[in-house]
């Protein structure tokens, strides 16, 4: 049973190889809004999509407005913005993920 | 050691590629402080995924007086990267907790608690003076090392690149060193376009004994291995000893003396390391006698 | 029909013509002479005392008999600085020519203004060494009917000669000339060192025009090209952009990685056995390409070893090695910043050549021939070592041909530096997408994360393994990056095709075909 994003966060750098993640809080039960930017889109936008949904799965969050902005971070920094940023976004500052 | 900011994914995961031999994934000052969540959880996915080749990994984590030291440690002692960092040391009582609290989460994980060492980073006028005790005390420290910069922070001075206010530091932290049988290694060299001037300071941190350098840029990586690559003698001599050992060892003989001077095992352990830092293959085992 | 590396080639293309499939970097060599007879070139006779000069380009080309489905040609070596290419089609277009055949000796990003004459029928064929910017993008999405065709220096040279490349109207810029004709690129303000790939196009172009912003007293020296195939002079105002010309020196990267790749291939090179006094080398003109200079200069004073010639296209570094004699001649096809087009002026051991001389084999030997070793980029590798400089990951063509396969093709150790992947882009692949050199022609893959030898060289790879290289098996390295970066999604294609590679001898290498997006 997970908790839905309280506030906005944000993680991540604008450096090359790295992925910035915004995360809005939407109202209750207006599902999942994800937007992927990316300069390797073609070639790893199924596979980020992937990761995306399956975090949001872990961490039980059922509503959120979550942009992506991605120039070629590879997998362990996609996932580690992306909890960074879930985590944040949940008031969940000082803790991490299980 | 090669240093590299904890908070940037562009570095990290080509940290093996420069022939270090270590490099050092920082969650301390090279992390901003609404950083440090962000960098933490980095460091550690690409520990677990990331393949740094020969390359030893050690970790910089936040002091333990910081909101930041526990929780780097509960992500990152799981992982059991070659060494934990633990900066602006000053009291071995500091190392005392460091450790319970590492045991601890290392019974939680069921891993042992000798595999992965820990560096005491001296930074502080008080560290220099309680060195000794720092180094000698802990089986689990392997290393000590100079912060330079925090250091003339710390004592109020201005750094000169020839170092001088803090030379004392560097001549004790490095006995202290040697007399607890550890490695210690000098602090960065700033400067990243003046070859000559780290060229000189290595120079010297090899000549007062220091045993590595840290950089902070992979172009200074070559100059630090030139300057601490073994003379032609210490080859010689690493060589006659390893061969030695070898030979003896097949014989059934444990212990002996070349030139007078007793060979044990850490005598041997270090020509060895000589051998491979020169990389001169190691003489091999001789067939026993039939 | 499939080619030698499995690439399949149509027999015929509207627009082009038939196509002969690639056989093997050598076959076609190994005859001795070329099967295609070589055409004349033009015919002409002069009167003493005749007044070339004209007042204005338009006029020049007025003069020169533009028709519909001429053929203009022009040199790259303004580079991005270059704005008569554009001007002149502009001319074209508006006196209402159609259905050019445009062949540059390469295309670059100031050229992208000529992309609307691709959709409206100016422009219909294009032969060139390199594509890029939105020009690249657009071929590749299809803009051109008939496919473009892309070929190597050497390779242009030989069309030329074979009337593959029938050029109308030459447009030669130069950065001084005379009221005759004689040019150069060596001096003036524009200057930009070596003219070599016009050369070709002033002894065969029908018409030729020299286009100069610096008329100087008769004769102009050096004559690189000289009066003899000139029909007419224009004076402007500026021939390109000087700053985007050559500016200043060349800088050896300070990219850490680019540095460590450099340093790696240095080490190849020195344990590969070529690296003996009286080597002849050649390296890119940036990145790792370059940067491999610095530590094979290093290695050649730490072991007292004296170089040959040097070759290609010439940066400050290689006349930095020249003036510290470390080589004894630089022969310059392509000047790429001031220091050159000095050093090319003041120097007799700095030698301009034309393409022919430089990559051209159907003579009695070009002079990439002679060259021991070469150090070359690649924007793809595969197992089989074949190398792709010419489309990106997204399928657009963005880079050239160029000098690759030719100086491959002769040199006796060729090594190719590139990071193993680049923005999470894998550069090692199983199957490149276009091949532009063979593997057959690359000797050893040099990345941050090991060395590749091509199997087919025992000799070379135990020589490494003995000095204590890290030598790994490309397909294990192709997996490790796959690993690192995941499997990229293929990219999608039509089976219409908008380009054909041609390898040096005018077989057909491989294919470019249409990307949808």
């Amino acid at each position: 049973m997970g908790m839905n994003p309280k506030i906005a966060a944000q993680s991540g750098t604008f450096e090359s190889s790295d992925v910035i993640f915004l995360i809005e809080p939407v109202p209750e039960n207006s599902g999942r809004k994800i937007e992927l930017f990316s300069t390797v889109l073609h070639q790893y936008g199924e596979s980020f999509n992937k990761i995306v949904v399956e975090m949001l799965d872990r961490f039980g969050i059922t509503d959120i407005h979550l942009i992506a902005k991605d120039k070629g971070a590879l997998e362990p920094t996609i996932k580690a913005r992306l909890e960074t940023a879930i985590i944040r976004s949940l008031g969940r500052q000082d803790s991490t993920l299980v | 050691m090669l240093y590299i900011p904890g908070n940037n994914p562009a570095m990290i995961q080509q940290g093996g590629i420069y022939g270090a031999d270590s490099i050092l994934l920082d969650l301390e000052d090279a992390v901003a402080l609404n950083q440090k969540d962000s960098a933490r959880i980095l460091v550690r996915n690409m520990l677990k995924t990331i393949d740094f080749y020969d390359t030893e990994v050690c970790v910089r984590i936040n002091n333990l007086n910081t909101p930041f030291g526990l929780p780097d440690l509960e992500e990152i002692v799981p992982l059991q990267p070659s060494a934990i960092r633990y900066p602006k040391t000053e009291y071995p009582v500091e190392i005392v907790n460091l450790i319970r609290i590492i045991e601890k989460i290392e019974d939680k994980h069921h891993l042992p608690h000798n595999s992965m060492t820990i560096h005491a980073m001296i930074e502080t006028a008080m560290g220099v003076q309680n060195v000794f005790e720092i180094a000698s005390k802990f089986n689990r420290i392997d290393a000590i090392t100079v912060g330079g910069q925090d250091l003339t922070s710390d004592m109020d001075i201005v750094y000169t690149p020839d170092g001088t206010g803090i030379d004392f530091a560097r001549k004790r932290i490095v006995m202290a060193a040697k007399a607890s049988h550890i490695d210690v290694l000098d602090t960065v060299f700033p400067d990243v376009n003046d070859d000559i001037g780290l060229r000189k300071e290595t120079e010297y941190a090899k000549k007062i004994g220091f045993t590595g350098k840290a950089v902070i840029n992979p172009r200074q990586i070559d100059i630090i291995h030139e300057v601490f690559t073994p003379t032609e003698e210490e080859i010689r001599k690493a060589y006659r000893i390893v061969k030695e050992f070898r030979t003896n060892s097949v014989a059934g003989i444990g212990v002996f003396a070349i030139d007078g001077k007793m060979i044990d095992a850490p005598v041997v352990h270090r020509a060895e390391y000589i051998l491979n830092l020169a990389n001169i293959e190691l003489p091999p085992y001789p067939r026993s006698a039939p | 029909m499939l080619n030698s590396l499995g690439r399949e080639i149509p027999p015929f293309i509207e627009g082009i013509g038939n196509l002969e499939p690639f056989q093997g970097a050598l076959t076609k060599l190994r005859k001795g002479w070329m099967d295609e007879p070589t055409i004349p070139a033009p015919n002409k006779a002069y009167l003493p005392h005749q007044n070339k000069l004209c007042r204005s380009l338009e006029e020049a080309i007025a003069k020169c008999n533009p028709h519909n489905g001429m053929t203009v040609s022009f040199h790259h070596h303004l580079r991005n600085g270059d704005i008569l290419l554009v001007k002149t089609i502009s001319i074209l277009h508006d006196i209402g020519i159609r259905d050019i055949t445009l062949a540059s000796s390469s295309l670059n990003e100031c050229h992208d203004p000529i992309l609307p004459f691709l959709y409206d029928g100016t422009i219909s064929r294009i032969f060139s060494s390199g594509i890029r910017s939105q020009l690249g993008q657009a071929i590749a999405q299809g803009a051109l009917s008939i496919p473009v065709v892309i070929q190597s220096h050497g390779g242009r040279v030989r069309g030329i000669h074979t009337g593959k490349t029938r050029i109308d109207l030459a447009v030669i810029a130069a950065s001084a000339a005379d009221i005759e004709g004689n040019a150069t690129g060596a001096h003036g303000k524009s200057a930009f060192g070596s003219i070599g790939y016009a050369m070709i196009d002033a002894r065969y172009a029908k018409q030729v025009v020299i286009v100069t912003d610096n008329l100087v007293n008769y004769p102009c020296v050096p004559l690189s090209i000289s009066q003899n195939f000139i029909d007419h002079v224009v004076v402007v105002d500026s021939i390109g952009d000087a700053t985007k010309i050559a500016t200043g020196t060349t800088r050896i990267t300070n990219s850490p990685m680019d540095l460590r790749i450099a340093k790696l291939a240095a080490e190849v090179i020195e344990h590969s056995g070529f690296f003996e006094p009286g080597f002849s080398f050649q390296v890119g003109a940036g990145g790792a390409s370059l940067a491999v200079a610095k530590f094979i200069r290093d290695k050649m004073t730490a072991k007292g070893i004296k170089g040959s010639f040097l070759l290609g296209g010439i940066t400050s570094y290689c006349v930095d090695m020249l003036n510290s004699g470390l080589f004894e001649t630089i022969f310059d096809v392509q000047s790429f910043d001031a220091v050159v087009s000095n050093s090319l002026f003041s120097n007799r051991r700095h030698i301009e050549i034309p393409a022919a001389l430089y990559a051209n084999p159907f003579n009695c030997g070009c002079i990439t021939n002679k060259l021991d070793v070469v150090v070359l980029g690649a924007l793809e590798i595969d197992v089989d070592f074949n190398v792709n400089v010419i489309t990106g990951s997204e399928g657009y063509i963005r880079g050239a041909s160029g000098g690759h396969s030719d100086t491959a093709s002769g040199a006796k150790l060729t090594v190719v530096v590139c990071p193993s992947f680049r923005g999470r882009i894998p550069i090692i692949k199983k199957r490149v997408h276009t091949v532009v050199t063979p593997g057959e022609t690359i000797h050893v893959l040099v990345t941050e994360r090991g060395v590749c030898v091509n199997p087919a060289f025992r000799t070379l790879e135990e020589n490494l393994r003995k000095a204590g290289l890290n030598i790994k098996d490309i397909h294990d390295l192709e997996i490790e990056v796959d690993k690192i970066t995941g499997v990229p999604s293929p990219l999608i294609y039509s089976p219409r095709i908008v380009g054909i590679v041609e390898y040096r001898d005018g077989t057909v290498i491989d294919v470019i075909h249409q990307i949808i997006e």
